[in-house]
Parts: structure tokens; sequence; C-alpha cells
């Protein structure tokens, strides 16, 4: 830990920074622990939309509501800011905060367009489809489902921004690496839930 | 100020005590209640409704808030002395999970005083506890209560996974662990995957009640026994978050008080994690009776009898540990031995339950309750009083009265058979369950009234245990290092109380029981592994509490958003969320503080411990 911090404070930073204190160890461990139980939730509310999707109660129903261009741009925007976040990474580990601080800055704005298409998308469905929270179970298990991630998306926009500010005081040191690193794991994480959310309400609910 | 600041887990874990006991006072409470309005037919000490709220309270309270907080206020004071470790992995999260838990408690306990408590059992079946059947805010209570006196468990529960994983002493192995950090360990585990199932039940439920959505509203096409899927995936795994650490104490109490090593410690370490992994597996023996289908319920019914086998194999370890032992009745060890027999009674009206076809004639019956009570009471609350009698020298520095427990201890689980076991004939008989009331001269009587003295007998016995620690804070704090002489872990080689820092110098540890196995070597203490240096502190803070209130303001805001208030301007503040906000802005706040304040702590320096 003194060697780390020493290093720090010469300004050239450890191999892997994020893992050079055992704080920094315990916080990247106990993210992975956070986000095995963020997975049994999402398992949960994926099990629930699969048990009501077709329950739509003379409502719309998915093959009517879906647009699949729309939802392909919002999942482009999101997998790509999955790769900015890994460039981030690696210019954490190389040491160049500037570079680290533009890729996080892209990645926080790619997540800000996915959520404006989500916001889109909503309003849409309920000014125009009549399509709301309270129409049927299926929309129930659709806002829910897809709103639970939209919140994840919206929170990790305003962590990593404050992540940004604390880069710009701060600096890149042994304290504010492993908050990167764990914010990238959330964002990752987000992502591969997208991913999910793709498949088993866009596609299938197209044509399965 | 200095306990709502504090980050010490030593002293969250008083909190934790202090906290769930008064819980746990207000869940017996309810439960005498309950016993004194069954003690005669059509008794009319209660109303129904009454009776309804005082049931679902009783349960809801007793399993999350009371017995709960108590096995959390342990794992605190003891995990971390027992790994040999300083502290927590992350002491602002432990505390921020104590806060949450309480202002929990708290709203789910304020329902009694703002319009009526929730009346659709502590497991909340829908459509019972949709706004159809339950139109008053009882089951928002309970929602909102327990979505975020769940989240204090989950932090709590990922911060035991990683200080186990990362902060134990040189030389202390996985298997080298005392067995009351392995059933910790566990139990984590079972919390970190059971907990999020529940936290999103509930949020469907609230959505059901305050957004009018439709999960379980069979009119908008939702589904009601999905309800009981996702309760019972997280419910069933529960019983198991509340037993293991009961498992884990009696581990640690019979050898110190036998003077033996634990029999088959690797055979004890994997039928825990046998019995975790089987209770994921298990739900749906809650549901036998709604109609799943021959093939489910054969299933679940193996499934569900394949645990007696683990926990046989720790039946059996316990008596061969006291087999040929110098065994100490000591009051711990009282607790201990009386829980085998009791827990095994449990034990084998489980196996008759999980049978599907005898389930049919047993469901909802008092079979089912004299079951179930128990495996909980006469397994965790009699596995907890001999923990809390065990450490209670290592938390607070004063032993205990041997003489008062032991009145505690015979009062208690006499009174605890004749509560219970009258039961199991009552269910036998037809007695159905959460019934307020029921008619004479169905044979019904007199077990009613035997089982009512029982409560009042366990009553009795509480008030002794009170009455112990009340006599026990009025004497000087002065016992030993290893008050019992026969310490085989680690929180025997320090001070009682222990010091902030617990461990002046890392332990090296050489074996399993490593107290025990110095002492056997001749050694007086432990080798450390490090020489005496700084010690580095984390800083107290205000903002886990905080956030725990920003949370409560934000719950209670959006509870009372659709409602209709007879003051504009209450009604501007709730309908348009501003209270939620406001108490999320709050929430938030705190996190940002936390964010860009860092936390660099304090330390105490060599010359200060050479001081004391």
């Amino acid at each position: 830990m003194t060697t780390a911090h020493a290093e720090a404070v010469n300004g050239t930073l450890p191999h892997e920074p994020e893992k050079a204190t055992l704080e920094g160890r315990n916080k990247v461990l106990a993210f992975w622990l956070f986000l095995g139980g963020e997975a049994v939730l999402f398992g949960t509310l994926f099990a629930t939309f699969l048990a009501l999707r077709n329950q739509t109660n003379e409502g719309p129903s998915a093959n009517e509501l879906f647009h699949l261009p729309l939802v392909a741009a919002a999942t482009f925007l999101l997998l790509v800011s999955s790769l900015t976040s890994v460039f981030a990474i690696q210019a954490m580990h190389r040491n160049r905060p500037a570079l680290l601080r533009s890729w996080l800055l892209v990645t926080v704005v790619l997540g800000a367009a996915f959520l404006g298409l989500e916001i889109y998308e909503f309003s849409e469905y309920v000014r125009h489809e009549e399509f709301g929270m309270t129409t049927s179970a299926f929309s129930s298990a659709f806002y829910t489902l897809v709103g639970f991630h939209g919140a994840h998306v919206a929170f990790g926009i305003l962590w990593i921004s404050v992540l940004i500010g604390q880069l710009v005081r701060k600096g890149l040191t042994v304290v504010t690496a492993p908050k990167i690193y764990v914010s990238a794991m959330y964002w990752h994480f987000i992502d591969v839930v997208w991913v999910f959310i793709f498949t088993v309400v866009y596609l299938l609910g197209k044509v399965g | 100020m200095d306990w709502i600041t504090t980050v010490d887990h030593k002293k969250i874990a008083i909190l934790y005590l202090w906290a769930g006991g008064l819980f746990f006072g207000i869940g017996g409470l309810e439960a005498i209640l309950i016993r004194i309005q069954l003690i005669k037919p059509m008794n009319t000490f209660l109303d129904a409704q009454t009776f309804n709220e005082l049931i679902t309270m009783h349960g809801t309270t007793m399993i999350f808030l009371g017995v709960m907080p108590v096995i959390f206020a342990l794992m605190n004071a003891v995990i971390p002395l027992q790994i040999g470790a300083r502290d927590v992995a992350f002491p602002f999260l432990n505390a921020l999970g104590f806060w949450t838990f309480l202002f929990g408690g708290i709203l789910l306990n304020l329902s009694w005083i703002m319009g009526g408590a929730p009346d659709a059992g502590w497991t909340s079946y829908t459509p019972l506890s949709t706004t159809t059947y339950s139109a008053t805010h009882g089951v928002d209570f309970y929602t909102i209560g327990l979505q975020i006196a769940g989240l204090g468990t989950l932090i709590g529960g990922i911060n035991f996974l990683a200080t186990i994983i990362t902060m134990r002493a040189p030389g202390m192995s996985y298997m080298r662990m005392p067995m009351f950090a392995w059933t910790t360990f566990i139990t984590s585990a079972i919390i970190l995957f059971a907990f999020p199932a529940i936290t999103v039940g509930l949020v469907l439920l609230t959505f059901d009640r305050i957004l009018g959505a439709n999960f379980f509203e069979v009119g908008g096409g939702g589904n009601p026994v999905l309800w009981q899927h996702i309760f019972w995936i997280f419910g069933h795994p529960e019983v198991y978050i509340l037993i293991l650490p009961a498992f884990g104490i009696i581990s640690e109490v019979i050898p110190t008080f036998a003077r033996k090593r634990l029999f088959g410690y690797s055979s004890m370490v994997f039928a825990t994690i046998l019995i975790a992994f089987l209770g994921f597996m298990v739900w749906a023996h809650h549901m036998f009776t709604t109609g799943l289908g021959p093939v489910a319920n054969a299933l679940f019914s193996v499934s569900t009898m394949l645990i007696a086998v683990p926990t046989g194999i720790k039946i059996f370890n316990w008596l061969f540990t006291m087999w040929g032992g110098q065994v100490r009745f000591t009051t711990p060890n009282l607790f201990a031995v009386g829980f085998i027999p009791t827990f095994t009674m449990g034990g084998v009206t489980g196996v008759m339950l999980a049978s599907a076809p005898a389930d049919f004639q047993f469901h909802d019956t008092y079979f089912v309750v004299a079951h179930f009570h128990y495996v909980i009471v006469g397994g965790l609350v009699l596995g907890l009083f001999a923990g809390l009698h065990y450490w209670w020298p290592k938390m607070f520095g004063r032993m205990l009265d041997e003489g008062l427990g032991k009145w505690t201890f015979w009062t208690f689980i006499i009174g605890f058979h004749m509560t219970f076991f009258v039961q199991h004939f009552l269910g036998l008989m037809g007695m159905q369950r959460r019934v307020f009331t029921y008619l004479p001269n169905q044979q019904f009587d007199l077990l009613n009234l035997i089982s009512t003295i029982g409560a009042g007998l366990m009553g009795v016995g509480m008030l002794f245990f009170l009455a112990n620690i009340f006599l026990t804070s009025r004497k000087p704090a002065d016992a030993a290092d290893d008050p019992w002489e026969d310490g085989r872990t680690l929180e025997w080689t320090i001070p009682s109380p222990p010091p902030e820092y617990n461990f002046k110098q890392t332990p090296l540890v050489r074996g399993i029981d490593a107290f025990w196995k110095e002492k056997t070597a001749g050694h007086k203490g432990m080798t450390p592994s490090e020489p005496v240096g700084s010690i580095h502190m984390p800083s107290a803070t205000i903002l886990p509490f905080l956030m725990s209130v920003g949370i409560f303001i934000a719950g209670l805001g959006f509870m009372f958003s659709r409602d209709t208030f007879s003051s504009e301007a209450l009604s501007f503040l709730f309908n348009n969320y501003i209270v939620t906000g406001l108490g999320l802005l709050i929430t938030f706040g705190s996190m940002l503080m936390r964010s860009l304040y860092d936390d660099h702590g304090w330390h105490i320096e060599p010359e200060e411990l050479e001081g004391r």
C-alpha cells in the first residue's frame, strides 16, 4: 500500500492501479459480487416478462408495437459505448488521464443518446399507441423490465460524470482508479443485460 | 452522536442488537396478543381485522426485523475477530446497512399509527394483497418498508463475503476457518442470490398497488401465482439464511464446552454448502396445493427431502462432538444442547410436510405453524440465545449471570414446547391457521389453553433474560480475555471488549481452532505475523444515516403520491412527487458528498498502542 502511494505521488502508477491497494481489491471483488446479485434481479424481471409477454389484455401486442430500426439504433449506441469504456480502461492502464477523460466522456454521451432514444420510444407508445403502465400485464412487464434497465443507464451516466469531475480535481491515483474500473464493469453489465433485452423482448416480440 | 456516526463493526453490532431486540419485543407482544385471542373459543378480545394485522406483522417483524438483525449483530461482533481482521472490508457500507434496516423497520411499524397495518399475511399473497382486497396503505408499508430494510441486508451480505474472502489473517485457509465464519460466509452468499428476487417482487407489488400495473391482477392479464414463485424463490432460501448462522453458533459453543474439537469439521463445511445449494431448488414445496401438477410436486418433494441428509450429518456431528467430552452445562451450552432435539423435531415434521400427498392434509393447519416455529424458534432463537450468552462477555466485557441464564433457559424451553408441541395435534385435528377464532367443543379448547399458557411462560423467560442484561450492566466490566477458559478461536485472544483496532498485531494462524492449538502446544497467546506498526482506521461519518433518512422520506412520499389530502399544500407536495424527490435528493446528495470528499481515515501510532 505504501509503495503504491509513493508511486502515485511521484506521478507513476502501478501496473494495475485499480488493484494496487487492499481497498481497491476489495472494491473490485465486492462489485463482482454485487453484479451477481444484479444478475438475479434482472433474471427475475426477465422471468416475469416471459410469463406475461402474451397477456396483452386486448391492448397492443409486441408485434404491433416495436419498430426494430429504432431499437437497433439504440443497441448500436450502447454496444459502442461499451467499446469506448474499454478504451478508457486501456488509457487508464497506460497512465494517460487526459485520454481516459475523453473516452469516459464519449461513453457518457453515447449512453445519454441511448437513453434519449428510449425516452422517445416510450413517449411514442404512450401518446400514439395508448400503451401505458396500466394497459395490460404485458405493458407492465415491458415498462418495468426495460425501464429498470433504463434507470440503470441513467444512474451510470450520473456516476461516470461524477467520476470525470473527480479525475479533473484529483487526477488519476490509486484512489480514483478502482472507482473508474468498477464503473466500467457496471457499464459492461448494463450492456450485456441490454443484449438479452434486445433478444428476449424485441426480437422474440417481433418474430416469436 | 457517537453512535449515529460510528463505522466500527463492534459498535454497529451493538446497534443491531438493540434495534433488533426492540423489534423482537414488538413481535413478541404481537404473538402474546394472538395467543390471548385464541385462549378460548369465540373470544372477542380482538376483532378479525386486528387479528389479521397482528399475524401479518408478527411474522414479518420476527423474520425481517427481529431475528435477522440479531444474527447480523453476532456476525458483526464476531466475524472480524474470528478471522483475525481489524475491521470489515467496507466499514462505511456496514453503517449504511444498519441504518437502512432501521429506517425500513420504522417505516413498516409506522403503519400501526398511520391508518392500518398490513393484513395479507407475512407472505403477502396476491390477490389478497392487491388494492381490491386490501384497500388501506397497510401493504404499501409492507412493500416499501421491507424494500428499504432488504437493501441493508444485501449490503451486509456483500460486505461479509468480501471481508471473509480478502481479510483473513495469514495462515487461515478456508479449511481452517471457524464454523461460524463458514456459515456466515454461506449465509451471505444466499442473501446475495435470494434478496434481489424479493426486491423485484416487492417492486412489482408496489407498482400494482400504487401505479395501477397488472402483474398480479387477473383482470388485466396478470398472474397471482407469479407472486408465489417470486416470493418463495426468495422465501425458501431465507429459511437457510436464518438457520445456518444458528448451526454455526452451535458448532462453536458445543466444542468449547465439550473441550473437544468439532467432530467431522470438513463434513460440516460441505453439509453447509450442500444445504445452501439445495435451498434454492425447493421453493415450490410451499406451493403443492397451488396446482402445479404431479410432476412438479414429485420433483420438489424429493429435492426437499434430500435436505434432511446434510442436516442429519450436522446433528450427528454435534452428538459425536459431545460423546466422550468433558461437557460443562453453562448457559450457552444448555441452549446449544437444547437446540439439538428441538430442531430435530422441526426437521422431522419438515420431512412429513415435504411429502406432497400428506401436505394436502396438513396444508394451512396448525401443523404447519407448529413445524416452522419448531425450526425458527426451537432452532434459530435457541441458537441466538446460545450465541448471545456465549459472546456477551466479548461484546460488553461483562459475564451474564449464570443463575438467571439457567432460569431463562428452563422457562423458555418449557414454555416453547408447551406452546408449539400441542399445535401439531391441533393441526392434525383440523384447526386452521390464520383464523381469528374457533367454535367450542371441537376438542380445540384445552390444547389452545395450554398453548397460550406456554406462550406466557416464554414471555417470562424473555423477562429473565432482560433482567439478566439489566443487572449485568450495573456490574464492572471485568471479563477476562478468555472468560470461558476453553475458548478455541481468535476472538478469545484479545481483551473483552476488544479495543477499536481489534488486534495490535495480526496473529499467525497454524491450524483449525487457532487459539486452542497454541494452548495445547503450551503457548500463552498467538504468534504475531507482523511487527507492531501504525494502524489505519476509517473516520466516523454521518452520511450513512442521512442516506437512509433520504430513502425513508422518499418511500413515504411515494406511498402517499396518489392520495387525496384535505390540505392543498400536502396534496401539492405529495401528488407532484416533491416529497419523493426531496428524499432522493438527500440520498443522492449524500452519495455525491461521499464521492467528492475522500475519507483518508486516521492512524493509531505504535506509541499509543504500547501506552495502553
